[in-house]
This record gives structure tokens, C-alpha cells and sequence, in this order.
């Protein structure tokens, strides 16, 4: 049925990577071999090859001998390392992925699965659904493998019985629909007879749907992503000929000569000037996903691997935070702490694991919280990152959306970046207006301070929701101002009426929001004031960048308490709302609070009275802000220039 | 894009992920088609250069064609040509007649480990291919090999999504395949495409040609009328003998081509 193919149909036509999936002895390699046999694709010879090595030990003739080509697969009738090989139908061509379903294997399904454009998952009929088929099923969704195809095998030993068939059918379909997969068929076949393969089965005349053949050739061949945005990741920089050449492959969109690219997370920007081609012989002017390409540009700006180029209209997501979907393959566990190199498209960086979110148990997609994850298990999982990584959620674009961890000189998991709760911290990092000059005042912050008889500084209380930050910074403010301080509460729902009324509770509003609110308060504190503020300030990220506006003057103070305590406080009913759902991004219940690290003070209003908290508060003021060391021939604020803030 | 863009793309990334992150590379090269191949993506990865050495492990069994298609085109390429040999295995009396998966062990696997410890390379790119033979169908792109060449094919490293094993304890070192998932018509249509140069040999003459190029004594040649590059392509579309069965060596046992792989051999 296969026949030749023209040199023209190969030439034009995509290949086809086909990933077989399955438990162990479920008949995978089985069924590839009599899938290679009865589509005329086996070599010459290959047959009679098999059929010595099988008389040699004393065995029936082994389909499966074809892809375990290793002496120590057939000595033991199994599949150690996925293996790849191309065949035909009459409609095109494919390569065949043939992986190992040992769960000791996985990281090798893993490596065989990751690059397949479809799947064709076998279950025994007579076994029916195991613990490989769900784990397996679940991998695929994960590495975003969409196509999907079911075999159910070995019906030659269910006696080709239709009811058999159905209830495993039923019971695959379920778990499926339990990750949102569907598959396109499910299709009862004899690999070992060669029945529902190629041919028709006359065994099983109560099925009406496609063989394995007819269900292969109904996928879609992969397109490459032209239509996304552009997505260039740089992969080296190169001196030749006294040219200096930016190359690596564009994953998503195009790129056309004379356009200018903005490069991530440096934020900086440069015009195309040529797309470079060694032996053609008429200059590329466009290129786009898929391609290896090498590029020069107009200005000389600093570039290295790892920095994404793309439109400056359509950038990726800039983050030090993400949650991710993992599976493991490491033999040291996955634990909270720790630390591992990140491989994201060509960019390498330090994570650590802030948290294990949960754990996902393939047999029942259940979940569960857990202290680590162990190899094989799939997880969600919270990471941090040192510096800033340009990424793009999973689901928006699948090549900037995934990545590796590398433990020691392993590679020991991989996962999918979702961006749920965390917000893209580029707006806070880029700075639009050009040609701004600071103005030096004539007045310094030690001067105000001499006249006011205290230093200023920023009080920045930050915890969940109904911690008690405005009733603390409320009294600490009555309390200073009777002793005669110039202090100021900034509190976080009344900037929101005025200051912020534009910004809502997404992720990069929360950002916004923290961003305009550290800019007052730096420019109160250099006013002379002690400024308190009252913000539940959720990302760590934020606060570091207010620390960093005047690091001498910013004081956090960590206003702890329990998410049991908050709800049961619940001043303003927002827990209750939120619990409903009537609230989407509600921190502590569907967004993330990522607590201080080093805190200056940390008050648990879990254990303190609010006067008990106050005076903790005063005492630190006293400690921190008066006296002590003279404060003339200090100026901890920094200069005016430091402050970055404008001239207004 | 069509397919062989997409195959010759992957190729340039690989080569160019492997320069940016392996200190000491060099390229082997056999001068059969395959090498052949893999040195043309090596100038369009690199815009015309080839910046690392090639390397010729020369048994002294090779066919004197291949040698004279080496020296011309190192020439002509301004290539930086290592040539290595096992010696002191010739000086002993090395040769096919001492049992063929000997000789390719002492000749070939032990005159490129020498060559490779002599040089100090870190890393070879090799020009295999996944349908040549089932145990190459189970290769990495990026294969760590131990301290003594050695390829551990129970436990190699897990390679998805283009991220590549590039970490590794001193002593390893890699072999690395840009050319790993083509096939030998894929291989023969981007010579022709791109017109790159080939050994005469691989043409038939008096109704034979080589199919694959090894050293003369060990290596056959076909039934063959195809005597042009477009008479190539019409062949292997249509035929169902494999590549190597004009290689002697590797039909000594079952495993004898697996075994040479485990040792070392390409």
C-alpha cells in the first residue's frame, strides 16, 4: 500500500513525528514492527535477520526485535532507549518514535515524546488500563503533545471481544477527559496478527473506525508558529569578517530586514540591517520560525545569549517568579530551598524552589501538598529566579513557555511556565521618557532633619490582608505625631482613590500600584517625614525595587499573621467574596503573598495585641531614626540624584 | 519551508548550541557523503568558516580516491586537517586479516581515541545517522562518552525540546550529531540541492557503486546502474537493501556493530 514516493511530494511535504506511548508489554514495539512490515517499509533482509535471532533463542518470531536493535533489549524482551524510524503511508511520510514504557525509562519516553508532533498510545485489552498508560497520557498533555491516538492491543487475547474493548475504552476515555485530552480514536487492534493495523480485522466486524493507519494520516503536520510574535532568542554572537553577527533560530513569528528588535530582559533596542546567508546568492530580506538565521545590525549594542529579541509592540513576559508544571526525573527529590540551572529556550539562570504547590497523582489526578518530589512524579511547583527571565506562558507560546533543570551535569527535570498570580515585571522596569534631568535642591535631607529633630524614612508594613498593617500604622502615626514627630500614613485603599484609581488587582496592576506608591513615599521621606506605609504589597520583587529607591531610609516590617487568622478577621468581607470566587485574584486565597526574607521587624499580630505590636514599633523608631550615631556627616537617604525622582 | 530546510535548520543549531558551549571541538571526518554534508552545514552554521580542525583517522586501508578527495578539498576549503593513526598498532602487524571487528577496534576506535586524547578535545562533531543501523537509531545529539570513549547506552542523558546535555564532570566528553536524524535519501537530495562535492566512487561504473564508503578491504560494492546524482535519488527511493550491506565488519556476530559502538567506534 505504501509505495514509492515522489522526490516532490518528500520534498514539499512536512514529516510527520509519530511518538509511541504505552505500559510496559503493552505491545509498542510489537506494533511498530508489523506497522513497518505491512506498510512494505522493512529493509531487505531485515526479516530473515529477525527470524535468526529468534531461532538463536529458541523463541517465536518477535516483531519487536526490529527497534530493539540492543543486544541487552532482546535478551531481555525489553525496550531500554526510545528509538526512531522513518516510514511511509500513501499520504506521507513519518518517523516513528518508539519509546520505552519501564517506568525506570521515563526520562527516555520523556526525550521520545518531547519532539513528537502526535501520539499513539497502546493499552493491552486484556490488561487494560495500568499505571504507564495514565502517566504516560498525562506526560503527553504536559509536553504539549495535542494529537492523540488510542490502540487498544492484543485483542487476539480478549477473544476480539467488542464488550471487552468498550470497557477499557471507557475507562481510558474518563481519565483523559480528566486532563483535558481527547482522543481522536480509539481503535481495537491485533499488532501481533496484523489485524486494524493496515487491514481490517474481519475478527472485529462491530467496529466501524479507522485502522491505525487511516487514524495516523488524519493528523495535522506541524506547522511552524509564523503567526505568533516574534520570538528570537540569541544563541551566540560571532566576529567573522569583520562583521559582527547576531545568530540563532527564530522560534515564533518573522523578522524582516529593517525592523527593530527590542531585546529581553536589557530592554534595549537595535534595526536589522542585513540577514546573512553563507552560498546564497541573493540576500535574505525576511525570515521566520523554524529558521537558523544570522543577523547584523545598524547600532553596536551589547548582546549575549540567552536575550530574546522580539517586536517592541508584542515582548515577552519579564519575570524573576512563575509557577511551573514539572515532572522529575532526577534520583535526588525536588525539595523547597533548593537550588538548580535553569535552561530556558538559550538562556541559563540560578532558580530556587519557592514552593511545592502540589503534587499530582497520575493514577487518580488527585493532589496533594508534599515536602519534595520525588523522581517520576509531576508537581506544581513556585520558582524564583536570580535576574530577570524573558518567557512566555506555556499556553502562549510553547517554545519561550518551557525549560529544563540541570542538577550537577544532569538534566533533571523539565516543565511549562504559568503565569497565574504574578505579574510581568517589565512595565516596572522600563522607563519610557528620555532626556529627564534631576534638579538639586537647595534644601538636603539632613538639614530637614536637624530642624525636625528626627531622621526620615520609610516604615513599609507589608502582610496579608486583615494582618492588621492600617490599624498598626494608623496608631503608630497618632502616637509619633502626640510626641512630636512629622509622620504620614500612606495607606493602600486611599491611594487607590485618587493616586491609583486607574488600576485594578491583575498581577501587573498589583506591580503598578506598589511602583507609584514607593515613589510618594520616597519622596516624603525626602521631604522630612517618617512615612508609614500600609500595602499588602504581595511580590518580593516590588518591595526590593522601593528598597532599592533609598536603601538607607526603607524599613520593612513583616505584619504576620496566619491566612486562618486573616479569614476569621476578615474586616472588609473580602475573604468571603474571594472564597466565592466573586473576587479573582484575591492574595493569600488565588494569588500568591510572597512573605519578606529579611525583614527589619516582624510583628506576629497572630500572638501580639495591637498595643503590644505598637510598642515594638515605637521602640524601633527610637532605635532606628533618633539619636544614636549624628546624623550630619551621614546622609543615609542617598543623594537627590539617587532617588529618581524627577523633577515634578 | 520545506523538509530539508527544516532538517538542514535543526543541523545549524545543533552545531551552533555545540560551539557556544564546548571549549575544544573538532570535526571527524570520514570523506564519505555523510561528513561531506556535515562539513557544508558546519560553513553555512559558520558563514563560510570552519572554526575548528577536521579530523581523518587514515587506517592506511582507505581507498587512495578518498585520500586524494581529502587533499583536494582541504585545499580548496582552507581547512585545518588533523590526520590520525593508530601506529603503533600498524607497526605490530594490524590488519582486516586479524578478524575485522579487531581491526576496526585497533585502526579506527583506538586511532580516534588517540587522536582525541593527543589533541585534547572536549568535544567531536560525527556525522551519524539514526537509519543507518538500530543501535545509531538510538543516539543523542549531544552523546557524553566516559573517560575511555565509552558510550553508555543504558543510561543516557534525557534530551527534549532542544535543550541538549551540555554540563559534564571532567573527563567525559562528547560526541555530538548535527546530522543524527537524516536519512541517506535526505542526504543525497541536499547534495544535490546544494551541489556538494562527492567521492567518484559512490558512482557506478561497470554496473556496480559504492553505497557506503569504508576501508577497501571491508567494503563492497552494489548492483548499481546509477552512475548520476538524480540515478542516486531514483535508486533509494525505490530500493529496500540496507545501507550497509556492503560492510563486512559488521556482520561478524548479531551484535558486532553494537559492540564496536559501546567501545567507541562511530
Amino acid at each position: 500500500m505504501a509505495g514509492p514516493i515522489s522526490s516532490e511530494r518528500a520534498l514539499n511535504a512536512a514529516l510527520l513525528r509519530v511518538v509511541i506511548v504505552g505500559h510496559v508489554d503493552h505491545g509498542k514495539s510489537t506494533l511498530v514492527g508489523r506497522l513497518l512490515y505491512d506498510t512494505d517499509s522493512f529493509p531487505e533482509g531485515k526479516l530473515e535477520a529477525i527470524q535468526a535471532m529468534c531461532e538463536r533463542r529458541g523463541m517465536p518470531f518477535e516483531w519487536a526485535f526490529l527497534m530493539d536493535a540492543l543486544q541487552a533489549e532482546r535478551d531481555q524482551g525489553i525496550t531500554i532507549d526510545a528509538s526512531q524510524i522513518r516510514f511511509k503511508t500513501a499520504k506521507r511520510d513519518y518517523v516513528i518514535i518508539d519509546a520505552p514504557g519501564h517506568k525506570e525509562f521515563l526520562k527516555n519516553m520523556v526525550s521520545g515524546a518531547a519532539s513528537a508532533d502526535a501520539a499513539l498510545l497502546v493499552i493491552d485489552a486484556h490488561e487494560g488500563v495500568q499505571e504507564q498508560s495514565r502517566r504516560h497520557g498525562y506526560l503527553l498533555h504536559l509536553l504539549g503533545v495535542r494529537q492523540v491516538v488510542v490502540a487498544i492491543n492484543k485483542m487476539d487475547l480478549a477473544d476480539y471481544s467488542e464488550s471487552r474493548f468498550v470497557k477499557v475504552e471507557e475507562e481510558y476515555r474518563r481519565y483523559l477527559a480528566g486532563i483535558g485530552v481527547e482522543a481522536r480514536h480509539i481503535i481495537p487492534v491485533s499488532a501481533r496478527e496484523g489485524g486494524g493495523i493496515v487491514r481490517r480485522s474481519d475478527r472485529m466486524d462491530w467496529y466501524d473506525g479507522p485502522t491505525v493507519v487511516e487514524a495516523l494520516d488524519g493528523f495535522q503536520p506541524p506547522v511552524p508558529p509564523t503567526e505568533l510574535p516574534l520570538r528570537f532568542p540569541i544563541q551566540d554572537v560571532y566576529k567573522f569578517d569583520h562583521r559582527r553577527l547576531i545568530v540563532g533560530r527564530i522560534e515564533s513569528g518573522r523578522l524582516r530586514v529593517g525592523d527593530t528588535i527590542l531585546l529581553s530582559p536589557s530592554n534595549k533596542a537595535a534595526k536589522v540591517a542585513s540577514i546573512e546567508n553563507w552560498g546564497a546568492s541573493v540576500p535574505s530580506l525576511a525570515a521566520s520560525a523554524g529558521q537558523s538565521i544570522a543577523v547584523t545590525l545598524h547600532e553596536q549594542i551589547f548582546i549575549e545569549r540567552g536575550q530574546v529579541a522580539s517586536h517592541a509592540e508584542n515582548p515577552p513576559i519579564e519575570t524573576n517568579v512563575f509557577r511551573a508544571n514539572i515532572f522529575w526525573l532526577g534520583h535526588k527529590p525536588l525539595k523547597v530551598g533548593n537550588r538548580y540551572k535553569l535552561k530556558l529556550h538559550t538562556g541559563e539562570y540560578r532558580a530556587e524552589v519557592q514552593s511545592i504547590d502540589r503534587i499530582v497523582e497520575v493514577a487518580d489526578l488527585s493532589s496533594q501538598k508534599g515536602e519534595e518530589v520525588v523522581k517520576n512524579a509531576v508537581a506544581e511547583v513556585t520558582l524564583r529566579t536570580r535576574g530577570l527571565v524573558a518567557l512566555d506562558e506555556f499556553s502562549d507560546n510553547s517554545h519561550t513557555g518551557r525549560f529544563v533543570l540541570v542538577e550537577d551535569y544532569a538534566i533533571v527535570g523539565g516543565g511549562i511556565v504559568n503565569m497565574k498570580g504574578y505579574p510581568d515585571q517589565r512595565q516596572s522596569v522600563t522607563r519610557k521618557a528620555t532626556n529627564i534631568f534631576f534638579v538639586d535642591h537647595r534644601v538636603d535631607a539632613a538639614s530637614r532633619w536637624q530642624l525636625n529633630g528626627h531622621r526620615s524614612g520609610v516604615l513599609w508594613l507589608t502582610g496579608l490582608s486583615g494582618a492588621g498593617k492600617s490599624t498598626l500604622a494608623l496608631e503608630l502615626e497618632s502616637q509619633l505625631f502626640r510626641k512630636g514627630y512629622q509622620v504620614y500614613v500612606l495607606d493602600g485603599d486611599n491611594l487607590r482613590n485618587g493616586l491609583n484609581a486607574n488600576l485594578g488587582f491583575l498581577p501587573e496592576d498589583r506591580a503598578e500600584n506598589i511602583r507609584r506608591a514607593g515613589e510618594v513615599a520616597a519622596l516624603f521621606a525626602e521631604a522630612g517625614l517618617i512615612v508609614i506605609t500600609a500595602f499588602i504589597s504581595p511580590y518580593r520583587a516590588d518591595r526590593d525595587r522601593v528598597r532599592a529607591i533609598a536603601p538607607e531610609g526603607f524599613h520593612e516590617v513583616y505584619v504576620k499573621a496566619s491566612l486562618a487568622t486573616c479569614e476569621r478577621r476578615d474586616p472588609k468581607g473580602l475573604y468571603r467574596r474571594a472564597r466565592t470566587g466573586e473576587i479573582p485574584d484575591f492574595t493569600g486565597v488565588s494569588s500568591p503573598y510572597e512573605a519578606p526574607e529579611t525583614p527589619e521587624l516582624t510583628l506576629d499580630t497572630d500572638e501580639l495585641t495591637v498595643e503590644e505590636s505598637v510598642a515594638r514599633l515605637l521602640e524601633y523608631v527610637e532605635k532606628n531614626l533618633v539619636g544614636g550615631k549624628g546624623w550630619e556627616d551621614q546622609s543615609p537617604l542617598g543623594s537627590v540624584n539617587q532617588l529618581g525622582a524627577p523633577g515634578l | 519551508m520545506n523538509y530539508l530546510d527544516a532538517l538542514e535548520n535543526q543541523s545549524l543549531y545543533i552545531f551552533r548550541e555545540a560551539f557556544n558551549k564546548i571549549d575544544k571541538l573538532a570535526m571527524l571526518w570520514s570523506i564519505g557523503k555523510d561528513s561531506n554534508v556535515l562539513l557544508w552545514l558546519a560553513r553555512k552554521a559558520f558563514l563560510g568558516h570552519v572554526p575548528f580542525p577536521l579530523v581523518h583517522i587514515d587506517t592506511s586501508y582507505k581507498m587512495p580516491e578518498m585520500i586524494a578527495f581529502r587533499d583536494r578539498m582541504a585545499k580548496e576549503w582552507n581547512l585545518n586537517l588533523i590526520v590520525g593513526q593508530n601506529k603503533a598498532a600498524l607497526a605490530a602487524g594490524m590488519g582486516p586479516e586479524k578478524g575485522r571487528v579487531v581491526c576496526c577496534g585497533a585502526l579506527k576506535t583506538e586511532g580516534l581515541k588517540q587522536t582525541i586524547a593527543a589533541q585534547g578535545f572536549t568535544g567531536v562533531f560525527a556525522g551519524i545517522r539514526r537509519d543507518e543501523e538500530g543501535t545509531r537509531a538510538k543516539e543523542r545529539v549531544f552523546s557524553p562518552r566516559g573517560e575511555h570513549a565509552e558510550w553508555d547506552f543504558r543510561d543516557q542523558p534525557p534530551e527534549f525540546w532542544d535543550q541538549f546535555k551540555t554540563d559534564f564532570a571532567p573527563g567525559t566528553h562528547l560526541r555530538i550529531h548535527p546530522i543524527l536524524h537524516w536519512t541517506e535519501l535526505d542526504i543525497w537530495r541536499y547534495i544535490r540541492r546544494e551541489n556538494i562535492p562527492v567521492v567518484d566512487l559512490y558512482f557506478a561504473k561497470d554496473g556496480r557503486r559504492y553505497r557506503s564508503l569504508g576501508c577497501a578491504p571491508c567494503t563492497g560494492t552494489v548492483a548499481s546502474t546509477a552512475a548520476t546524482i538524480d540515478d542516486i535519488i531514483a535508486e533509494l527511493e525505490t530500493t529496500k537493501i540496507s545501507e550497509r550491506s556492503g560492510r563486512a565488519q559488521d556482520k561478524e556476530s548479531e551484535d558486532a556493530f553494537e559492540r564496536l559502538r559501546v567501545e567507541g567506534y562511530m
